[in-house]
């Protein structure tokens, strides 16, 4: 079986049981919609939210992705599945872009919610052509963080005491991603004064980030769940 | 010297600093080489 | 002349109780030389700037602080690609790689710290996010991250392999951090108007004080990673010892009993 083959098998499976348990549904969205509205309690001002919205909603995202990326390894170290994988030959690396792939998926959908989230609470209105920039952002930006939270998630998975690990790792490393893709959804959105066009250096950097660890990540994730 | 208070605190600190990381690892050198023998000891 | 010798938990002998050799010795003392002149000329005989006035002393030392961290974690680099890459992976390698990122951590803190106090002297403030200090601020998590991957417990190879993937990672993410924010503080002119920058015009006494800061930092650099390795050594030396008694009283358990059904 080719690595994409099994990389699909395995997204299709991790989709399936979210569809089946509802995590992100009944859990993960309903977190970061609280996120977004503690963030109107912290910061307490209509203008400054309005300003900040585009960050607010990619912190959401981080926030959440790490709860995302504890749940899609919870299901595999549960009963041993991810070393059953591995035992049976399968090759990291189709795993890492499966895991990755069915991560992504859930990622774009909690950020479509946020987005939908900031027009309503922080009042962001998103002009059409904005439109190309934020889709390609959501999906370049949201391509870098599923292989980030993949890669770190694999290696903090399952026992206690490395959970907590997650976040340190993650954070710092998704740090470009989180600058990047903030200007460039405010680059589409017209926030501050910005236009559509200072939005696409950030693009490129995201798609340059997106690479680096789509590719780094599905070499160093095999040595990384080798146990 | 104008400063001087926190100039002459920035080289103190730093020293400080040094100095303790540099003690910790040679009293933690010193504990542990009384317990292994001689010849797993590559530097000697 | 007497020899100590310790009880162990090993038929070996230890006479010597000490991480110092020889050659470490004489660096050491090398290093007390180097730091005393570095005290001479940047508190001493360097003159004051011309635009930062006496606070150009505190980057003799700051400067070469994170200079020699990046050295630290390049080297972390490569212990960690030569664990991984080599087929004998010795945890020799593994190692040096730990403790590098260990010292390399520490003289980034003492960057930031020094820096801040540089800042308050320069701009005012202690703090600000500026390209560099954002981008030194996010290496020192990140390595801070490494170390707590080398404490996740395992064996000493699970150890090796963990940190020395993260190791190299690191090296990825620090250029990705750092075009980011160059990127994101070029296009935000507010915060950059500070006033002076970190970058002086260095010339004669001034640039040879930042160069004896550069050799005292480096030589103290080696000798605290040899006094490390070789504790890091001794410290996996006894980790195995203790896992091969904890087996042997194991065993020994079990053989009465086993002996005593052999009987029957």
């Amino acid at each position: 079986m080719s690595v994409w083959r099994i990389a699909r098998l395995v997204a299709a499976k991790d989709l399936r049981i979210e569809w089946h348990s509802r995590v992100l549904t009944n859990q993960v969205l309903p977190f970061a919609g609280v996120t977004m509205v503690i963030f109107a309690f912290a910061l307490d001002s209509d203008a400054v939210l309005e300003r900040v919205a585009p960050g607010l909603v990619w912190l959401a995202t981080m926030f959440s992705m790490l709860v995302l990326v504890q749940r899609t390894f919870a299901v595999e170290t549960d009963d041993g599945a991810l070393d059953a994988l591995r035992v049976a030959g399968v090759d990291p690396r189709a795993i890492f872009l499966g895991k990755a792939s069915g991560l992504a998926v859930q990622l774009l959908v909690l950020e479509v919610v946020l987005l939908f989230a900031a027009v309503v609470l922080f009042r962001q209105t998103v002009p059409v052509d904005g439109l190309v920039l934020l889709v390609t952002t959501l999906i370049s930006a949201t391509c870098g963080l599923a292989a980030v939270g993949t890669l770190y998630g694999g290696l903090a998975a399952g026992f206690r005491g490395r959970e907590t690990l997650l976040p340190l790792l993650t954070l710092p490393a998704v740090a470009p991603v989180l600058i990047g893709a903030t200007r460039a959804v405010e680059a589409a959105l017209g926030t501050a004064g910005a236009v559509v066009s200072d939005g696409w250096p950030w693009v490129g950097l995201l798609v340059v980030f997106a690479v680096a660890f789509g590719v780094g990540g599905s070499l160093a994730f095999g040595p990384l769940i080798d146990e | 010297m104008e400063d001087a208070g926190f100039i002459f605190g920035s080289y103190l600190l730093t020293f400080a600093t040094v100095a303790l990381v540099a003690w910790r690892y040679v009293r933690s050198g010193r504990r542990l080489a009384r317990r292994v023998p001689d010849e797993e000891k590559y530097w000697l | 002349m007497t020899t100590t010798e310790s009880k162990l938990e090993t038929t070996g002998v230890s006479t010597s109780a000490t991480t110092g050799s020889r050659g470490s010795r004489i660096l050491g003392i090398a290093t007390i030389i180097a730091m005393g002149w570095l005290v001479a000329f940047g508190l001493g005989f360097s003159p004051e700037d011309r635009d930062q006035r006496e606070a150009v002393r505190l980057l003799y030392v700051h400067v070469p602080t994170i200079w020699i961290a990046y050295l630290a974690f390049v080297v972390t680099a490569i212990g960690s690609a030569m664990y991984l890459f080599t087929k004998k992976k010795s945890l020799g390698w593994d190692r040096l790689a730990g403790a590098s990122a260990e010292i390399g951590t520490i003289f980034v803190a003492v960057t930031l710290v020094v820096g801040a106090l540089w800042g308050r002297l320069t701009w005012g403030v202690f703090w600000q996010w500026d390209a560099r200090l954002t981008t030194t601020a996010l290496l020192f998590v990140t390595y801070i991250g490494y170390l707590a991957v080398r404490q996740l417990g395992g064996t000493h190879e699970q150890r090796a392999r963990r940190s020395a993937v993260i190791g190299l990672l690191a090296v990825l993410e620090i250029p990705l951090v750092h075009w980011s924010v160059r990127l994101w503080r070029s296009l935000h002119q507010e915060a950059t108007v500070l006033g002076t920058d970190a970058d002086v015009n260095m010339d004669g006494l001034m640039l040879f004080s930042l160069f004896v800061g550069v050799v005292a930092f480096t030589l103290l650099y080696v000798w605290l990673l040899m006094h490390r390795t070789r504790g890091m050594a001794m410290e996996d030396y006894l980790d195995d010892r203790g896992l091969d008694e904890a087996l042997e009283a194991r065993r020994a358990e079990g053989e009465p009993a086993a002996r005593a059904e052999g009987a029957n």
